[in-house]
């Protein structure tokens, strides 16, 4: 068998167990849809009458951004797995067998793309119920999703490496919180672009979640009057995204395989 | 004669400034059981990672069933069955679950996974639980499906770390059988116990380490010629009578006596005859009007191959460190 063969099936046995605990563990599924919904609801009603957005209803353009900011949450699972495997001696085990050495980390970032799906369609009819619309074809829209769990894919590998090198479930929990709350805030997840001062204003306009979150905006057709900034990244946010995309899964696909390789285990 | 299954030459492993294997060697003939003995942190585990590919040494060499397993570590892997000190079963599988899990990673194929996991709860006495997620088993449980685990590809070479620490009497006694069925097929076996007797019943051939070194080496009958067999352990009424005790039981000791607890508290490892030397003792004892509070015979332990061969006692904190 190839290399890449046998990491997929080796994988894809490694999907199938976690995605049993899925099954298993119903209280880990109800937590990763409820807080979505919940975000959707504070959002719409908490900020919904004091943030404008021009053309174009609030909670109708909000909705994009919490796709973006649940996405990029939930590759926390990820990181959250591994280190539970780790501390649990599941990852010394699976070191100890002739399998692929990307196997576990192949399978779990692809299992928790099953976690990114149920809570895209939970929030997306959540929107729905709160004043949400697809503007544009039911096949942009898809792409818009697609294009989203991509980029969750892609910050999974980011969190698997982060999973293997902490020593507890519990920091990357912690960890996690303080790197994706400010990325995603400052982002034009929640607020538009053009409302955030002239020293905010680059970052939002080139960080990788405003991007994203424009892309699928765009895709669903709740933008309203444009993205508020004249920058190539949120001109060109499926580019811009896809970059991103190749960029972190080449970066840390192969870091993150040589960490599961030298990890020591505890 | 043929090379041994499982080798290990000079085998240095160094966390920071601890050496956690200092030149270890070992060599494990085809079918036989080695043990390596020793306290908590003495080395055992890092050994064991090391000759299992899940570490690579600092320096020296281990070869599993002719193969260098860091030169070739997949090769390896197929080798060698390994049953780590926690029983890494997926808690929210169940045993079947675990066991084809594992067949399919060893690439057997769905079906011969299939059929081997069956094989397996039957031999291991895990039938009736086998559809129930291993979080409700027990602790002797989940150690039988972890050994199980390692066994599915029927490796050649079976490693395993400290198989019954923390299981009760009966478990223990369970995992034994288990163990010993093991090495009637045939399976050539490393494992790693914090007890003399573990060791004396299921191995050929005992390594003693301290500080990631051997300090001993031999069967456990050569073992206990070292450091005695069982000890009797008396405890007087008044220090007063230590020294007559203490004389006393010179004429049986093998080696010397021990004086503890301010003359309180002797122990003297004796030969064979420990019954009857118990008796003689006893005797001596009434006829020059030695009064005792507690006197009884007892296996040695560790501490006890510990106190004789490195003059310390096997204490765990020194070591924990570097765990």
């Amino acid at each position: 068998m190839s290399t890449i063969a046998q990491s997929l099936n080796d994988g894809w046995v490694v999907a199938q167990r976690n995605l049993i605990k899925i099954v298993r563990v119903p209280e880990i599924l109800v937590f990763v849809l409820i807080s979505p919904i919940m975000f959707v609801l504070l959002f719409a009603y908490v900020f919904g009458g004091a943030i404008e957005t021009p053309g174009v209803n609030y909670r109708e353009w909000l909705i994009a951004g919490i796709f973006g900011q649940t996405i990029v949450f939930g590759a926390t699972f990820t990181g959250a797995g591994l280190a539970e495997d780790m501390q649990k001696g599941i990852i010394d085990r699976f070191r100890s067998l002739p399998m692929s050495n990307s196997a576990v980390l192949v399978g779990r970032t692809a299992s928790d793309v099953v976690y990114n799906v149920l809570s895209l369609i939970i929030m997306a009819l959540t929107g729905l119920i709160v004043g949400w619309r697809i503007r544009e074809g039911f096949l942009d829209a898809l792409v818009g999703f697609a294009l989203l769990l991509l980029f969750g894919y892609a910050i999974s590998w980011v969190m698997a490496m982060v999973g293997l090198m902490v020593p507890s479930v519990e920091v990357i929990n912690n960890a996690s919180f303080i790197v994706i709350m400010p990325l995603t805030f400052i982002s034009n997840a929640f607020v538009p672009t053009s409302s955030f001062n002239s020293f905010l204003k680059p970052v939002v306009e080139w960080n990788p979640v405003s991007a994203v979150t424009q892309a699928s905006r765009d895709l669903f057709g709740n933008t309203g009057v444009g993205p508020g900034s004249d920058a190539w990244s949120l001109q060109h946010p499926v580019a811009y995204t896809l970059i991103w995309v190749v960029l972190i899964i080449a970066v840390f696909a192969p870091l993150s395989v040589r960490q599961y390789r030298l990890s020591a285990g505890r | 004669m043929s090379e041994p299954m499982i080798s290990a030459t000079g085998l240095v492993k160094r966390y920071k400034d601890v050496e956690a294997l200092a030149g270890l060697d070992l060599a494990v003939p085809e079918g036989k059981v080695l043990a390596l003995l020793g306290p908590n942190g003495a080395g055992k585990t890092t050994a064991v990672r090391c000759l299992t590919t899940l570490l690579k040494p600092d320096a020296g060499t281990a070869r599993v069933a002719g193969i260098d397993v860091v030169a070739d570590p997949a090769t390896a892997k197929a080798k060698i069955g390994l049953s780590g000190q926690y029983a890494a079963v997926d808690e929210h599988l169940t045993a079947a679950e675990n066991l084809v899990m594992i067949g399919r990673l060893y690439h057997l194929g769905r079906q011969r996974s299939k059929a081997r996991a069956q094989e397996l709860l039957e031999r291991f006495d895990l039938t009736e639980f086998a559809g129930r997620p291993t979080k409700t088993y027990s602790g002797g449980q989940r150690r039988r499906l972890d050994l199980a685990c390692a066994l599915v590809a029927a490796p050649p070479v079976i490693v395993l770390d400290e198989p019954t620490t923390g299981l009760d009497p009966r478990s223990r006694q369970l995992m034994w059988d288990v163990i010993r069925e093991l090495v009637a097929d045939g399976a050539t076996l490393l494992l790693t116990t914090q007890y003399l007797e573990e060791a004396d019943v299921l191995a050929d051939d005992i390594v003693v380490i301290d500080h990631g070194r051997e300090i001993a080496h031999g069967t456990a009958d050569e073992l206990k010629a070292q450091t005695g067999g069982q000890r009797i352990e008396v405890v007087l009424s008044s220090p007063a009578d230590s020294d007559a005790a203490a004389r006393v039981l010179n004429q049986v000791a093998v080696g010397e006596v021990q004086v503890e607890a301010g003359g309180r508290e002797l122990k003297a490892a004796v030969g064979d005859e420990a019954a009857g030397d118990l008796l003689r003792v006893l005797q001596a004892f009434e006829r020059e009007a030695v009064k005792v509070l507690d006197v009884g015979l007892r296996r040695p332990t560790l501490d006890d191959v510990f106190l004789t061969l490195t003059g310390h006692e096997s204490t765990t904190e020194q070591t924990e460190a570097q765990q």
